[in-house]
C-alpha cells in the first residue's frame, strides 16, 4: 500500500499557530507542534498554563480561535461531522476519570461501541472484556463505578477509551488525583500501552513515567510551550531558567 | 515516650453483633427509653386515641353503608350510602350506563399496561413502553371516545366522575414530561434562539395561573379560531394543561440537568458520541433519576389540580361529588362527600409517592 507509507510520514496529531482565548485572556499562544505515530509525549508545566487546554483542544473540547489542528490527516473544521470523526479517533482519559456512575463498568466501555460504531451488542462486550482483561479489572466487569477504588476507575477509563480503538491517546493528569498506592497501577498500564506503540500526548507530573516512556517533554508556561526535549535532556540539563525553576519546584523537595 | 506495641497474630474477621431486638427491644430504645420519654409515649398515645376513636366511631362502627336513598342513614354515624348509591356517577359521570363496559375495559387494560411498565420483573419491558405508546391510546380513544368501525360516539361532555380525572391526570402527565425535558435540554442550548424560546415559553406557562389558563383555553380560544374550526372542549382543556405543567416539569429536570457535572457530557463527547446520543444516553437517566422527586411532585400536584376543570364545566370526580350536595334528596351530606374524595385523592397520590421511592432506591448505584 503506497498511502501507508504516506500515512506513516505525516504526523498523527499536528497544531499550527494554534491560539486560544478566554475572553481577554490569552491561554494558547502560537502552539506548534508535532506528533509522529507512536511518540509518546509528556507535558507539563505550572498550575494555569495551559496544559489541560491545549490536549482538549485536540479533540474540540475546548474551541480554539486561531490556528490549525490536524488529527491523523482530518482537519478540524466547525463542521460537528468532522469534529465528531476526529473524536472517533481520538481516546481521552480525565483526572477525575469522569466514568458513567449509572452504568456498570462493561457497559461504560460498550456504550460508543454500540452507539457511535454501531457495533452489535455482544461483539462490543467481547471486545471490551479484553480490554478490561488488558487493564486487569474483568473480574469487577459487572460492578458499578461507584463500587471501585480510585485506581481500578481509572484502569476502567482507559479500556472505555481503548474500546474504540483510538490512534491517540489523550491523558489529563490522570493520575493526580489518586491516592499514592493507586498510582502505580495506573502507570503500569499507561506504561504497557506506550510499549505496545500507542500514540500518547499525556499531561502528569509523574517525572519517572516520562523517563520511562516519553520520547519528547514539553514544558509549557504562560500558554506556550518553552522547552521541548527529550526526557534525560530536559531533566538533567534544562535550558530555560523557567524550566529551571519549575523542576526545582517539584523535585527538589 | 511512647511504648512500641507490635501485633502478634492478625485478627480474624468476626460475624457483626444482631441488631434484631424484637418489638419489646424496639420499644424500649424508641418510646420507652427514659421515664420523660415514657411520660410523653404515653400522653400522645391517649391523645391519639381520644382524636382516632370518635373518628372511626363515626366512619365505621356507626355508619351506615348501603341502601338507595337517605332513608338507609338511621345510625347517626356517617352516611356512606351517600356515595355507594351514586356509585356509578362517581366513577363514570354522565357516560351512558350501557355503554360503560367500555370504560371498564380501558380500565383494566390501563391497569395491565401499568402493571407491565411498573413491575421490574416483568419481561419485555420495550414492546410494553411501545404497547403503552401506540396501541393502547387508540383502543382508549376508540373504546372511550368511539366514532370509527360503527362504535357508537359518546361526547366528551358525557365524560365524568373519576374516569375523566385518570384521563385528563394520565394525559398531562404522558404529554408533559417529556415535553417538559425538550424545554429543559433548550433552555441549556448553545443556541440562542432555542434557549430564548424555551426561556420565554417557560416563564409564560409559569407566570399564569392554571384557572386563568382553563378559562383562556375554553372561553377564549373559541373566539379567536375560525369558525368551523371547532376543538373540543376536554382537547383544548388538556392542550392548556400540559402545556402548563410542562413548564413546571421542564424547571424540575433543569435542575438535575445542573447537577450532572460537566465532565459527564464531555467523556461522552470525546467518545465520539454526539448531542442526542450524550443526552440520551449519558445526561438524562442520570438528572432524571435525581429528580424523581421533584416529577413526582410535580405529577402529584398536576393530579390534584385536575378538579379546576370543573370551572369550565367538565365534570370530574371531585365535581361529581359535589354536584351532590345541592341535590335536595342528600343535603347534609358535605362531610362523606369530602372525606371520601380526600381518601381516594390520598390514595392515588401516595400511591406514585411510594413507588417512585421504591423506584429510586431501585436505581441507587452506590456513589
Ligand atoms: N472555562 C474557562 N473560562 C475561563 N478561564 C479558564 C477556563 N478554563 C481554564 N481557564 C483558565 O485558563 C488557564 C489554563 O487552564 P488549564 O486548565 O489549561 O491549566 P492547566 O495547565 O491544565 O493547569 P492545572 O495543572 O491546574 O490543571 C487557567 O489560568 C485557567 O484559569
Ligand atoms: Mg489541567
Amino acid at each position: 500500500m503506497s498511502e501507508a507509507s504516506a500515512q506513516s510520514e505525516q504526523p498523527m496529531v499536528s497544531m499550527k499557530r494554534l491560539n486560544k482565548w478566554y475572553g481577554d485572556f490569552h491561554v494558547l499562544r502560537d502552539i506548534d507542534l508535532e506528533v509522529a505515530k507512536g511518540e509518546r509525549i509528556v507535558v507539563c508545566g505550572p498550575s494555569g498554563s495551559g496544559k489541560s487546554t491545549l490536549i482538549r483542544c485536540i479533540n474540540h473540547l475546548e474551541e480554539h480561535q486561531q490556528g490549525e489542528i490536524t488529527v491523523n490527516g482530518i482537519t478540524m473544521t466547525q463542521d460537528i461531522k468532522r469534529i465528531e470523526q476526529i473524536r472517533r479517533n481520538v481516546g481521552m482519559v480525565f483526572q477525575h476519570f469522569n466514568l458513567f456512575p449509572h452504568l456498570t463498568v462493561l457497559e461504560n466501555c460498550c456504550l460508543s461501541q454500540v452507539w457511535v460504531q454501531k457495533k452489535p451488542r455482544r461483539d462490543a462486550e467481547k471486545s471490551a472484556m479484553e480490554y478490561l482483561e488488558r487493564v486487569r479489572i474483568a473480574n469487577q466487569a459487572h460492578k458499578y463505578p461507584g463500587q471501585l477504588s480510585g485506581g481500578q476507575q481509572q484502569r476502567v477509563a482507559i479500556a472505555r477509551a481503548l474500546c474504540m480503538r483510538p490512534e491517540v491517546m489523550l491523558f489529563d493528569e490522570p493520575t493526580s488525583a489518586l491516592d499514592p498506592e493507586m498510582i502505580k497501577e495506573v502507570l503500569d498500564v499507561m506504561i504497557e500501552l506506550a510499549q505496545e506503540g500507542m500514540t500518547m500526548l499525556c499531561v502528569t507530573h509523574e517525572m519517572g513515567f516520562a523517563r520511562t516512556v516519553a520520547d519528547r517533554v514539553i514544558f509549557m508556561d504562560e500558554g506556550q510551550i518553552v522547552e521541548e526535549a527529550p526526557p534525560e535532556t530536559l531533566f538533567n540539563d534544562p535550558q530555560s531558567p523557567r524550566t529551571q525553576e519549575f523542576l526545582s519546584q517539584i523535585l527538589g523537595h | 515516650m511512647a511504648a512500641t506495641q507490635v501485633r502478634s497474630e492478625m485478627l480474624a474477621p468476626r460475624k457483626a453483633p444482631d441488631r434484631r431486638t424484637g418489638l419489646v427491644g424496639w420499644l424500649r430504645a424508641n418510646l420507652f427509653s427514659s421515664p420523660l420519654n415514657s411520660l410523653v409515649t404515653l400522653a400522645l398515645a391517649a391523645l391519639l386515641v381520644r382524636l382516632i376513636w370518635p373518628f372511626l366511631e363515626w366512619a365505621l362502627f356507626n355508619a351506615n353503608f348501603l341502601g338507595e336513598s337517605r332513608e338507609a342513614c338511621s345510625s347517626g354515624g356517617a352516611c356512606w350510602v351517600y356515595i355507594s348509591a351514586r356509585f356509578e356517577t362517581i366513577i363514570y359521570g354522565f357516560y351512558p350506563p350501557e355503554l360503560r363496559w367500555r370504560v371498564n375495559i380501558v380500565f383494566v387494560l390501563l391497569a395491565l399496561v401499568i402493571a407491565w411498565l411498573a413491575i421490574p420483573r416483568m419481561p419485555f419491558k420495550k414492546w410494553g413502553a411501545l404497547c403503552a405508546l401506540i396501541p393502547f391510546p387508540i383502543a382508549a380513544f376508540l373504546l372511550l371516545h368511539g366514532g370509527y368501525f360503527g362504535i357508537t360516539t359518546v361526547p366528551t361532555r358525557d365524560w365524568g366522575g373519576l374516569m375523566l380525572t385518570i384521563t385528563i391526570a394520565l394525559l398531562a402527565m404522558v404529554g408533559s414530561l417529556p415535553l417538559g425535558i425538550m424545554l429543559a435540554l433548550g433552555r441549556r442550548s448553545t443556541m440562542p434562539f432555542v434557549r430564548g424560546v424555551c426561556v420565554l415559553f417557560i416563564e409564560f406557562w409559569r407566570g399564569v395561573p392554571l384557572i386563568t389558563v382553563l378559562f383562556m383555553a375554553s372561553v377564549m380560544l373559541p373566539l379567536f379560531t375560525p369558525s368551523g374550526f371547532d376543538l373540543d372542549k376536554l382537547l383544548r382543556a388538556l392542550i392548556g394543561i400540559m402545556l402548563f405543567w410542562s413548564a413546571y416539569m421542564a424547571e424540575a429536570v433543569r435542575s438535575g440537568l445542573q447537577a450532572i457535572p460537566s465532565g459527564q457530557s464531555e467523556a461522552a463527547s470525546a467518545l465520539g458520541l454526539g448531542y442526542w446520543h450524550r443526552m440520551i444516553l449519558v445526561v438524562l437517566p442520570q438528572a432524571l433519576k435525581l429528580v424523581i422527586p421533584g416529577i413526582v411532585n410535580t405529577f402529584i400536584v398536576l393530579f390534584m389540580d385536575t378538579s379546576l376543570v370543573l370551572i369550565i364545566g367538565l365534570f370530574d370526580f371531585l365535581a361529581v361529588i359535589r354536584s351532590g350536595l345541592n341535590d335536595p334528596e342528600w343535603l347534609g351530606y358535605a362531610i362523606e362527600g369530602y372525606v371520601f374524595a380526600a381518601l381516594v385523592y390520598w390514595i392515588f397520590c401516595s400511591s406514585m409517592s411510594r413507588y417512585s421511592q421504591y423506584i429510586e432506591r431501585r436505581l441507587h448505584t452506590g456513589h
